[in-house]
């Protein structure tokens, strides 16, 4: 079991309050997911010509400072590194590959949470509550984000196995439910180029859904081809640069529901993660239906 | 007497904002007379009135979590709002409205009383049913009535796919379309005593704008759940 939160603003006013609003939906999952938490956040879109990515770093006193030094030697200019806990964000004069690239050379011993241009992802291992709270969540506004909290059943309880998975520029997957053929998609798509941090079996339907793109396919044909591709059980909410997907497998074990106001889209895994929203009582709501894709904001990344 | 006739009227609230469900639920099991209670906030909350055993009036006013009035002996249950899954599951007897939808599995291997869903009921509905009555006024997901054993499920809109798989002895009836039939179900005449059937079940749910004969009765074909020596080498 874990829980999965949505929430896509449709005002100004609200997208202050996104943090603060997600996490009172992350506090209503935490039951369903004790083990760890994790939320990607889209806001401030860095500017043409130039990426952000977000890193954790396992080391306990970790010099962020001196790692946008090395950077803006090898990139040309930087951004102060905007610290949260084990993690940093960094704006860099440079295309998300070329920075992906350099820390995988350079900086092995970190971890790269996600790179593109507006998305920023933070995740810990332990508690829902001291996650939001060491990650000052509540202060975090922006357009969007998907929150996850987890109950781990297919691999280890660590910061890197939580969610959401990073699955290309400005993308990434959370999941509720379980993978039976993730050895060997996974072996499949590591024949395709496909790399993977961690052992988890949802990593597995993050890098299916990165390899589909890189070929061609839209995120719907790419989450279409979930269903055929994929055995098991999920939920996936899918963040992009835009907005954010839903999709259930057909068989439809694992919960979800959607909502919606003037203000804003909501998913979540129960209700009660939204019925904490402001103007829930009057939200429009619905259970998605297994195997049908729904998406908000503009078109779906192509 | 007089006491008797106040603790009757009584209106009791709960509001589950200030006050557990734990708390909520205690309450309500302690009464043994004739008890209506108000429960305000329910915010989707989990196990809301379950296994109540008396014939207490409950109305909750808005959205209710999982397992909602699970275990119902007696007890008519009004949820005013949507319920998460397993709304009833495993009712003995009484009565669960449901004002709006049902997530999955609504009724799942009821026993007795009625429950009603006037909005939609998701995948599961009836699952295992053994012998309490659902109307849905709306539609029903996928793998409805799967396994039911006994009692009646009314769908007065349309019925998702695998409708009645491995079914039983219990009777389904859909009014509009059935995206497809499960494993054994097959569709039976609708004769009059089950217009009639269906009249009184309508009737006792107070939907009053549908017509009974407009129903298609689907029942259990009896091949898949009798022993056939013939069969041997395929069990």
């Amino acid at each position: 079991m874990c829980g999965i939160a949505g929430l896509y603003t449709k005002s100004p006013a609200l997208e202050a309050q996104l943090g603060a609003q997600l996490s009172r939906m992350l506090e209503q999952l935490s039951f369903r997911g004790p083990d760890s938490a994790g939320v990607a956040f889209y806001r401030e879109p860095a500017p043409e010509g130039w990426c952000k990515v977000s890193l954790y770093s396992a080391a306990t006193s970790q010099d962020w400072d001196e790692l946008a030094a090395e950077l803006a030697l090898a990139f040309g200019e930087v951004s102060l590194p905007r610290v949260r806990a084990t993690h940093a964000v960094f704006v860099i004069e440079a295309d998300a590959e070329a920075a992906e690239a350099w820390l995988c050379e350079y900086h092995p011993e970190l971890r790269l949470m996600s790179a593109g241009s507006s998305i920023e992802i933070y995740k810990q291992a332990g508690r829902p509550r001291d996650f939001i709270e060491r990650f000052e969540l509540e202060q975090i506004g922006g357009s969007h984000a998907l929150g996850h909290t987890r109950m781990a059943t297919e691999s280890r309880v660590t910061t890197q196995h939580s969610h959401p998975f990073w699955t290309g520029l400005d993308l990434c997957l959370v999941h509720n439910g379980s993978l039976s053929n993730h050895n060997r998609l996974r072996r499949v798509l590591q024949r395709e180029g496909i790399r993977f941090q961690t052992d988890n079996d949802s990593v597995v339907a993050a890098g299916y859904l990165t390899w589909r793109m890189r070929e061609g396919a839209t995120l719907e044909q790419a989450l279409e081809g979930c269903m055929e591709d994929l055995d098991g059980f999920y939920t996936f909410a899918v963040g992009t640069a835009d907005g954010f997907a839903v999709l259930r497998d057909p068989i439809a074990c694992k919960p979800a529901v959607m909502a919606e106001t003037d203000e804003w889209v909501a998913m979540a895994s129960e209700y009660r993660a939204i019925a904490v929203l402001p103007g829930a009582e009057d939200a429009v709501l619905w259970e998605p239906e297994p195997g049908r894709v729904y998406s908000w904001g503009t078109a779906p990344v192509a | 007497m007089a006491a008797t006739d106040a603790t009757r009227d009584a209106l009791e609230s709960f509001d589950l904002a200030a006050e557990t469900v734990r708390e909520l639920n205690r309450r309500l099991h302690e009464r043994t007379a004739t008890h209506r209670a108000r429960v305000l906030n329910p915010g989707g909350r989990h196990s809301i009135a379950v296994g109540l055993d008396g014939p207490h009036e409950v109305e909750i006013e808005g959205h209710v979590g999982y397992y909602c009035a699970g275990m119902n002996k007696l007890a008519t249950v009004r949820v005013r709002g949507n319920c998460g899954v397993g709304v009833a599951e495993n009712m003995m007897s009484g009565a669960v409205i449901v004002e709006g939808s049902a997530s999955q599995a609504a009724g799942a291997t009821a026993r007795g009383g009625l429950l009603v869903i006037h909005g939609d009921a998701a995948a599961r509905c009836g699952i295992s049913l053994k012998g309490a009555d659902i109307v849905v006024r709306g539609s029903v997901g996928h793998m409805s009535g799967f396994m039911a054993q006994k009692g009646a499920v009314v769908v007065c809109e349309d019925a998702g796919e695998a409708l009645g798989d491995s079914l039983y002895e219990a009777r389904l009836y859909v009014r509009r379309s059935v995206a497809s039939l499960g494993a054994d179900c097959v569709e039976k005449e609708m004769r009059s005593e089950h217009v009639e059937e269906v009249r009184a079940l309508l009737g006792r749910a107070e939907i009053d704008d549908v017509d009974p004969a407009d129903f298609r009765r689907f029942g259990s074909a009896r091949n898949l759940y009798h022993f056939k020596v013939e069969h041997l080498g395929s069990y």
